[in-house]
């Protein structure tokens, strides 16, 4: 663990965004995670997102349960709110606070224990509400904190650092997200920031529930040979299926690239994603063909990411609910407590 | 671009600034760390090996160290490094005995040094040790040279001067005091090996314009009428001064002037502010003391009634870019301005001067009256004649002058003992890594965010009424101790080691300043742009890997490196150690050894 904290001083040429801020404004405490960590790569994307959409770091709640993962949301975004919840308990506290605050942007940070053993029930029901927030598992396939047993997303066949072959099945959030009807839906790796920055981006400017699988190596206990959540083998074998650019408001881009090559799609504030192809028909918008693709790139072996699925047009927890606009911890009394005379009017129409 | 060769000295030499700017090449990081200790002896000895004159410099040096400091890059103000070393010589107490002795035996060669000044006492201290037989000449009655005559004494005491050149001649010179050379000829035919000339630049310039002479009695020369002061020959001066000039020499004699009863002192520069060739804490201590400084004033004439003084006429001139580009100065056209005034000093340069030196003697001079001296070994055409300081290239400063006299004596010592002048000795570096436990160095890595600290001065009426009180107080301990905890440790180096690399990106997401990017390779233009940020500052060097398993080389920016060694703290293979390298020039004798 690091003891100093990360001096203020800054490259002269640091840039700040519309708000201006720069990107070290968005920086939390400096990581007490081992040194290497996955993590803290992935902490350094979501700083980096949050400078580039010129997010006002009051205006995002972040919230996680428990485990090296769970830990980070003290490592980025010093000035925005937090709640460390219990463990696997991120989803549910999380919708309690979108339901009361429909006005802030979400970010769950979980990982791959508290979200596939412990809370894979809170996490199943968090993707089919709709619930309106970025959710971000930093998926490293061990528990890290407990010394490095295999975790439910270790893959079948895979060695832990003594030698054990994972006899269990590995769980694949990805599928299950998209299965649960998740409107958002990707997978990443630590080590590529170029690919995990734009999808954060596009994920904390999603309606409804946008999850992120990111492969996250554990130095310590899972970067080994016989892994498959090592940096080498991921590296190996990831095939991503596209290249995502987040655009806030229509801007003349699309000269750059080659005709046909090119998927826009305008999510529901205005931005525009606009994703490079890299697999040849690989539609992101087409939700059944995505589960097939993932499937058999799962039976060959590889590690599929970019961002797999998106719905544009995609409907969150409080449409569902017809809620008001307002949220509701804006509401007055006098708004919320309905009077003695609409309590009469309902008591007459159950008489 | 071809990985670096951190092998060879001068790569991370550069990445020490201040070491660099350095003509002397002090390691300025290790005696600020000694400070900071406490081991203030032990910081004035790392000074004395590498400047001869901390106590000295630590009041006067021109500071090349403190514009190249990197901290001025990343903070508001560059680390008062200057200032720290005064610390080291005021707290340091007796060192004598940590001094070299006078030898036992000596070698039989004799050299004589010709002034008594910076760049001569260092010949004479490099080679004295050595078991050279030592003459120092000088005109003046005691060893100092323009340190002695020139600085005045509220910016350095009589007792450091004293001090620092005792230091130098308890080493067993052989000290010819008050006695002028007036031949080299006649020098050459005693039977020295090897003489040094370090006479300096002793003549000021002289302002021919009309009413020169007439006014005579009241205008003065610059360095003469300071060194006048510094004797005691001169102790008033009138009400109303003005003195002609934009350098340091300009700032000690309108500052002096204050202290000798002047009351109305201005400086009149033709250049603008910022042109001025006086250092800018030296411009800002004058204005401190109540000089106001005109600048774009040309003087055209003395006026005069009678013989008696009256004031200077000036012509207005203006900043033009001409054809070529340069800068020259214009006259505007406005009406002459006239400023009255008692005494007038000029302060408008300094020449060198050598009508002592004979043309028949087979030492040859340029067409400027500049003897030619080679610029590595100060050697002159006269094999057996070395120059250096002021009296080699024209006029610098101090630090200059310790520095050509550290290079003339390893010449000298090889010309003795027949080796070649060419042959230079390489510096000595140690390198030693700083990782004490998991996140501990040998180092503090926890720099500290405070503001430069300022100096304390005396207050403003005594300091003006005594022209021999130091007006600045020096740091005290707090403020010292605050001032080292700013220097970034730029000689405590990243050092990458490529194998262990696994590409995790911790060293990248971690670095305050975002030195770090691993990207492909490419040509060093093309490089600089796209890194993590743009590498812009080309005077500072790319420090680049061989290409690593993803294809991809390391590119460091040494640029703004604070030094905080998170890198290392956040390598998980320990592929970035922190090592501190103490690169120290080797003196004559060296080569022997």
């Amino acid at each position: 663990m690091t003891y100093i904290a990360k001096p203020e001083f800054h490259h002269p040429s640091l840039k700040a965004n519309a708000l201006g801020f720069t990107r070290r404004d968005y920086e939390g405490k400096v990581s007490t995670l081992c040194a290497g960590c996955g993590h803290d790569s992935i902490s350094a994307a979501i700083v980096q997102a949050c400078f580039e959409i010129d997010l006002e770091p009051h205006r995002l709640a972040k919230l996680s349960g428990i485990g090296c993962s769970s830990k980070t949301p003290d490592y980025f975004l010093g000035a925005s709110h937090g709640f460390n919840t219990v463990h696997g308990r991120m989803p549910s506290v999380l919708t309690g606070a979108n339901l009361a605050n429909r006005d802030l942007i979400y970010l769950g940070v979980s990982g791959d224990g508290d979200s596939a053993s412990i809370g894979l029930g809170q996490f199943a029901h968090a993707m089919r509400r709709g619930v309106n927030m970025a959710y971000i598992v930093e998926n490293n396939g061990v528990y890290g904190l407990t010394k490095g047993q295999f975790s439910a997303t270790a893959d079948k066949g895979s060695k832990s650092k003594k030698g054990v072959v994972n006899s269990d099945s590995g769980i694949d959030l990805v599928g299950l997200a998209l299965q649960l009807g998740a409107t958002f839906v990707a997978r990443s790796f630590s080590g590529d920031k170029e690919q995990l920055v734009p999808l954060i981006k596009a994920a904390l400017r999603h309606k409804g529930a946008a999850f992120i699988d990111v492969l996250s190596p554990c130095i310590a206990f899972n970067n080994h040979k016989g892994s498959t959540k090592s940096f080498d083998w991921v590296r190996e074998h990831n095939e991503a299926v596209n290249r995502l650019d987040v655009m806030q408001g229509r801007m003349a881009v699309r000269a750059k690239y080659e005709p046909g090559s090119l998927t826009e799609v305008t999510q529901h504030d205005g931005s525009v994603l606009l994703l490079r192809k890299i697999a040849e028909d690989y539609d992101p918008t087409d939700h059944v063909g995505a589960i097939n693709y993932l499937q058999q790139a799962h039976a060959a072996g590889e590690i599929v990411t970019g961002l797999l699925y998106v719905d544009p047009e995609a409907e969150d927890l409080h449409d569902a609910l017809g809620t008001v606009k307002r949220p509701l911890n804006a509401l007055s009394d006098d708004e919320l407590v309905p009077s003695a005379a609409a309590l009469d009017k309902i008591n007459a129409a159950l008489r | 671009m071809e990985p670096t060769n951190i092998e060879a000295p001068d790569y991370f030499h550069k990445v020490v600034d201040c070491q660099w700017a350095c003509p002397a090449h002090t390691p300025v990081p290790e005696y600020i760390r000694l400070i900071a200790q406490g081991r203030h002896a032990d910081a004035y000895m790392v000074n004395w090996k590498s400047n001869v004159f901390p106590g000295i410099l630590g009041r006067t040096c021109d500071r090349p160290c403190e514009p190249a400091c990197r901290r001025g890059r990343v903070d508001e103000e560059p680390v008062a490094i200057c200032r720290l070393k005064r610390v080291a010589a005021d707290n340091k107490g007796d060192v004598s005995a940590r001094m070299p002795k006078r030898p036992k035996t000596k070698i039989g060669k004799k050299i004589a040094c010709i002034g008594a000044g910076p760049a001569s006492m260092t010949v004479a201290r490099d080679l004295a040790p050595l078991g050279y037989d030592i003459t120092v000449y000088d005109a003046d009655a005691k060893a100092g040279g323009m340190v002695r005559s020139q600085i005045p004494r509220f910016r350095l005491p009589e007792s450091v001067i004293d001090e620092e050149m005792g230091f130098i001649t308890d080493l067993g010179l052989t000290m010819k005091l008050g006695q002028r050379v007036d031949s080299l000829a006649g020098l050459l035919r005693q039977d020295y090996d090897a003489i040094f000339v370090g006479t300096g630049a002793p003549r000021g310039r002289d302002l021919r314009i009309p009413g020169r002479k007439e006014a005579a009695a009241h205008i003065h020369i610059g360095i003469e009428w300071l060194a006048s002061v510094s004797f005691g020959h001169i102790e008033s001066i009138g009400k109303r001064v003005i003195v002609l000039g934009g350098g340091n020499t300009a700032m000690d004699c309108c500052r002096t002037s204050r202290r000798l009863g002047g009351e109305d002192v201005r400086v009149i520069v033709r250049s603008g502010y910022d042109e001025m060739k006086a250092s800018p804490w030296e411009k800002e201590d004058a204005q401190h003391e109540g000089i106001p400084i005109h600048n774009y004033l040309v003087p055209k004439a003395f006026t005069h009634d009678g013989g008696q003084l009256t004031g200077v006429t000036f012509e207005k001139v203006g900043p033009v870019i001409d054809e070529k580009g340069r800068r020259t100065m214009k006259p505007t056209g406005e009406p002459d301005e006239h400023f009255e005034c008692d005494e007038v000093l000029i302060a408008v340069g300094q020449e060198n001067s050598f009508p002592w030196i004979e043309r028949d003697i087979g030492l040859a001079f340029d067409e400027w009256g500049m003897p030619k001296v080679d610029e590595t070994t100060f050697q002159s055409t006269n094999p057996k004649v070395f120059f250096g300081g002021d009296a080699a290239f024209g006029p610098k400063n101090i630090i200059w002058a310790v520095a050509h006299g550290h290079d003339a004596a390893i010449s000298i010592d090889h010309f003795c003992r027949g080796v070649d002048l060419r042959l230079r000795p390489p510096p000595g570096v140690q390198i030693s890594s700083q990782k004490m436990g998991i996140h501990e160095w040998s180092y503090d890595n926890d720099i500290s965010l405070d503001d430069r600290q300022k100096v304390p001065l005396l207050p403003l009426a005594e300091a003006l009424g005594d022209v021999k009180a130091e007006v600045e107080l020096g740091f005290d301990d707090p403020r010292g101790w605050a001032e080292t905890q700013r220097c970034l440790n730029c000689d405590v180096q990243t050092v990458f080691s490529k194998p262990l690399c696994i590409e995790c990106d911790a060293c990248v997401d971690i670095c305050p300043t975002d030195c770090i990017t691993f990207t492909v390779n490419g040509k060093e233009e093309e490089l600089r742009p796209r890194l993590k940020a743009p590498a812009m500052n080309l005077s500072q060097d790319l420090y680049i890997s061989s290409t690593l398993p993803t294809g991809r080389v390391l590119v460091k920016d040494e640029d703004v490196c604070l030094h905080c060694g998170l890198c290392a703290e956040r390598c998980p293979t320990g592929a970035w150690d922190m090592q501190k390298t103490l690169l120290e020039m080797t003196h004559a004798g060296g080569c022997m050894k």
